[in-house]
């Protein structure tokens, strides 16, 4: 889609590859602040990214292989919170962990006022943020337009190359 | 200098980014062209941000100052 835009709006042009909680939030944090700065903003949801795009989605987080996540409990006194567990690897190994670990991850974010991902989605598709399915990710995991939110459309790789070529700014997630 | 006179007030305290500035957009729609929306927020990242905002949405940042640990933004609807 070439920029028509009379008013010469900056575009923003996301790839959203991620599917999990922590990866969810940078393209729709992006996309929520451009668009509140008047900025035209699509994103591409190719890959695990696609997911996001799921009207049944609840995205996890798996500590697993993730050396660098912070592993710290939302609750307690302060100078509990502040403490970081060494959890051994094979311990999020264990069934359950990971639904452990989203859960906390999911509190955490709400003690300290950060809008969930469903409230994010919501904000970009009614800001008219373009949402982008990638059609050949929907062919490989059997994915249907109707399986997604009613706001995005489905394109390929030449779409989105086109909508960004007029971006002023292109970010990969 | 008198001191400014807000015709609408935005509270966006306890909110991360980018509530602040998602909000803040919204209001300044709800006031006239040449009115003074009043943003409080708390978000340590509001200051830069709510500067790069006016920027770039092309509104008036008359003040930014802080006030009871809080952060207070009156700004000026251009367009």
């Amino acid at each position: 889609m070439t920029k028509t835009d009379p008013n010469g709006r900056k575009r923003l042009a996301l790839i959203a590859s991620k599917g999990t909680l922590d990866w969810a939030y940078p393209p729709f944090i992006l996309a929520s602040a451009a668009a509140a700065m008047d900025w035209e903003v699509g994103i591409f949801f190719t890959f695990y990214g696609l997911t996001l795009l799921l009207k049944e989605n609840h995205p996890a987080i798996s500590p697993l292989g993730n050396p660098a996540m912070p592993m710290k409990m939302p609750f307690g006194p302060e100078s509990f919170q502040k403490i970081s567990w060494p959890i051994p690897t094979a311990m999020m190994a264990v069934p359950g962990f990971n639904a452990l670990a989203t859960n906390l991850m999911k509190q955490t974010f709400k003690n300290k006022g950060v809008a969930s991902i469903p409230e994010l989605r919501d904000l970009c598709c009614d800001c008219g943020v373009d949402l982008i399915a990638c059609q050949m990710t929907m062919d490989v995991f059997g994915f249907k337009q109707e399986d997604f939110i009613p706001g995005a459309r489905v394109a390929g790789a030449a779409t989105f190359l086109e909508y960004a070529a007029e971006a002023e700014v292109q970010l990969f997630v | 200098m008198t001191a400014l006179q807000a015709d609408k007030t935005l509270d966006c305290s306890g909110a991360l980014c980018p509530i602040p500035v998602i909000k803040t957009s919204r209001a300044i729609k709800e006031v006239e062209v040449g009115q003074v929306l009043k943003l409080i927020a708390t978000d340590p990242g509001a200051p830069p941000d709510m500067e790069a905002w006016s920027r770039q949405t092309g509104n008036e940042l008359l003040d930014a100052h802080t006030e009871d640990g809080k952060f207070v933004f009156f700004i000026r609807r251009v367009k």
